[in-house]
């Protein structure tokens, strides 16, 4: 055992040869830059990192469990907003386009304009948290208030609609819980003219500068065939060089209506599927996001936003996978029914958990403070992980 | 300090204008621990942003529990992360106050019923001094506590034990 | 592909191993598989040319009551845009699965979960410990007969 662990090496100039030993380093549960509570070993040698060994669970709130006790499978909705915190919107949309995939039913398209809105928006919120705090990680600490000050906008809009500001629990099965305020559509369309100045500047701030560039370019590359064997899915698979969206390669919703691009790493300014990549991915999608967000406010329908909410929600007993693209990746609920009004099992295909797996394929060969900026880049959020 | 606990035991003069002084410099630099754990961590640095300061009372976060002066526990304390926060209490020197942030950790919250591996309520494991109603608490609500918490170290004495 | 050729090319290559398979009547038609076989069938799914299954979207772990575990695999193929759904059962006490982490990676986590909270065996697994759970804990927490534990290392776990 001792002689696979030392390694001799020899410096030049020296006589002598030096012989190192692999260390193990804990990134412990609290850390200011583990996004959560995730605890990280790193098997180090001197300062390069040979492997990274992710240690989950340490925010595991039986997620499963408590959709087979639930009495309506409506319950399940504020659970499933907890799931991913930062974008709860996306996660409630998942669960009803599996459940009314699964019952059959057909919603408004008044419904399905403002579901699209709302997951647009919660997709501008989560790259707004993932932007900020990732350049809070590689140590630029200006961009994260501006991120949160722009998102302040955002959840004016979330709390006038539903009451809310991070939980909403406003997607139903069938439906919506409430309808959007009269001056709904002036004020998203005030947000759009506001925010498009905003990414310019983020862009001055953080993606083209100097040491930004130098600390995430060449950083942490991940090639397009073994992302696609290890099933990442999101900004993680598209800055690899990998053209797949859900909401064009299998659209759901109204997406197939709606006119915007999908944005795919290049390699700019180092190799296709390094950190900076991904990151200008989520800048992209954040453009491409108030594309969406302006012409489906142009084209809202009127229409009754509860008058398809079903009396009693007991499918006929089966199962059914359904996926929808969130900000973080692809999720998957797969939902067995036994014909009751109780879930059999919800089972969540949490695209968090598949892109921390792909961690240490990442990290091998990276210096410990590019670990860093590899865990910021993926943007994960433990709620997710550990469900 | 055994000498001026039995001969002036409500205070004098000499110890009520130290308790002020003390008091009030503790309670405009409470700097906090980084310890946000689920949903109530992004609320709480949604308060700590620029729309709702808190610098503004002399709070902000730092790294490491040896450092700081509260702990705001914010999100659901699972029984795998308790040894570690407990941990993480024992190295904060004194004094130290802790301010559960959201109904997860003030009781379980929403998964107190089926929730397997979830502590349900952070005072199990260690002493808590305000709770934060929410789920999540408004970041008015958290500047609220925070408010409290500063009346709470505001009635503290020398003469009187700090009760844990 | 439809379902149906998928199903008759894995039974011209594996004969009894493919139990059976329901591709009518359901919204995801589905294909039962014996569970040692688990990681051939994998391997041909993804290699075959007309196949092609080279991304795995889901592993799940299932209790069906009655004594009875299975594990779900949801397939998808990105050069032909089909799925598949496998499904194997197992017995509550003692069961294996062979393991597909080496046909795709991502398996790697998704059956440490599924044994975890479910407990099922993963032969060939490179890394078979719990994942979510604590190192020491007793049970596996998603079967429909769990019973939770009083205290778990001086605290109590119920309300």
């Amino acid at each position: 055992m001792e002689e696979n662990l030392a390694q001799v090496t020899t410096l030049p100039g020296f006589g002598r040869a030096l012989k190192t030993e692999e260390m193990v380093i804990n990134m412990g549960p609290q850390h200011p830059s583990t996004h959560g509570v995730l605890r990280l070993e790193l098997v180090v040698d001197g300062e390069v990192v040979i492997d990274v060994i992710p240690q989950l669970g340490y925010l595991h709130r039986c997620f499963e469990k408590h959709c087979e006790h639930m009495t309506n499978y409506q319950q399940v909705i504020p659970y499933a907003d907890r799931l991913d915190y930062v974008a709860a919107m996306s996660n409630e949309f998942g669960f009803v386009v599996a459940m009314e995939r699964l019952l059959k039913i057909k919603v408004p398209e008044r419904v399905e304009y403002i579901r699209v809105i709302m997951a647009e928006f919660s997709r501008i919120v989560s790259h707004l948290i993932a932007l900020g705090t990732y350049g809070m990680d590689i140590g630029a600490f200006t961009p994260f208030l501006y991120c949160m000050r722009d998102r302040e906008h955002v959840l004016d809009i979330f709390e006038e609609t539903c009451g809310a500001r991070l939980l909403y629990n406003y997607m139903w099965i069938g439906g919506l819980s409430h309808d959007v305020q009269p001056n709904f559509t002036e004020k998203v369309k005030s947000f759009c003219k506001y925010f498009r100045p905003k990414i310019t500047e983020l862009n001055d701030l953080l993606s083209y500068n100097k040491i930004f560039i130098k600390r995430t370019a060449n950083v942490g590359v991940l090639p397009g065939d073994v992302a696609l064997n290890y099933a990442v899915s999101g900004p993680v698979l598209r800055g690899s060089g990998v053209k797949w969206d859900l909401r064009k390669n299998d659209p759901y919703s109204v997406y197939d209506r709606l006119e915007f691009e999908i944005p795919v790493g290049r390699g700019l300014r180092g190799t296709v599927g390094d950190c900076w990549d991904r990151y200008m991915v989520r800048v992209h999608e954040m453009e491409q996001s108030v594309n969406i967000i302006e012409q489906a406010v142009d084209k809202l329908p009127s229409g009754d936003v509860q008058s398809a909410l079903p009396k009693r929600i007991r499918p006929d007993a089966g199962d059914i996978y359904a996926r929808t693209e969130t900000p973080k990746g692809e999720l998957g609920y797969y939902i067995v029914s036994d014909g009751t009004a109780t879930p059999f099992r919800v089972k969540v295909k949490s695209p968090c958990f598949v892109n921390l797996s792909a961690l240490p394929a990442m990290c091998r060969g990276a210096m410990i403070a590019d670990v860093v900026a590899i865990l910021g880049s993926i943007d994960i959020v433990l709620g997710e992980v550990d469900r | 300090m055994g000498i001026l606990d039995q001969k002036f035991e409500n205070g004098n003069i000499v110890i009520t204008s130290m308790d002020n002084l003390l008091n009030w410099a503790r309670l405009s630099s409470l700097w906090g621990m980084q310890f946000g754990l689920a949903c109530c961590a992004i609320e709480m640095m949604a308060t700590g942003a620029s729309h709702y300061d808190l610098d503004r009372f002399g709070t902000f976060f730092r790294g490491t529990p040896r450092q700081s002066d509260v702990m705001i526990v914010a999100g659901t304390v699972t029984l795998k992360m308790a040894s570690r926060i407990k941990v993480l209490y024992d190295q904060m020197s004194e004094p130290r106050y802790v301010i559960s942030m959201g109904s997860c950790s003030n009781c379980g919250g929403p998964y107190w019923e089926h929730g397997y591996h979830v502590l349900k309520g952070v005072d199990r494991i260690i002493p808590v001094d305000v709770y934060v109603p929410g789920c999540p608490p408004r970041p008015e609500a958290l500047m609220e506590g925070l408010l409290k918490l500063q009346e709470k170290i505001r009635g503290e004495s020398l003469a009187k034990k700090k009760s844990a | 592909m439809t379902p149906q050729e998928i199903f008759d090319a894995l039974k011209t290559a594996f004969g009894d191993a493919v139990i059976e398979g329901k591709l009518t009547g359901t919204i995801d038609p589905f294909i039962k598989i014996a569970p040692d076989k688990a990681r051939e069938i994998g391997l041909f799914l993804r290699d075959d040319p007309r196949l092609q299954f080279n991304v795995l979207m889901c592993l799940s772990g299932m209790d069906y009551a009655g004594g009875k575990l299975g594990v779900v695999y949801h397939l998808h193929s990105m050069a032909h845009n089909h799925k598949i759904v496998l499904k194997t059962e197992v017995p509550s006490e003692g069961g294996h699965v062979s393991s597909v982490e080496s046909v795709w990676k991502t398996a790697n986590w998704h059956e440490r979960e599924a044994y975890d909270l479910y407990g099922m065996t993963f032969d060939g697994h490179p890394d078979m410990r719990r994942i979510l759970m604590p190192y020491d804990w007793q049970g596996h927490p998603l079967r429909k007969d769990y019973q939770v534990p009083e205290f778990y290392n001086g605290m109590k776990v119920p309300y």
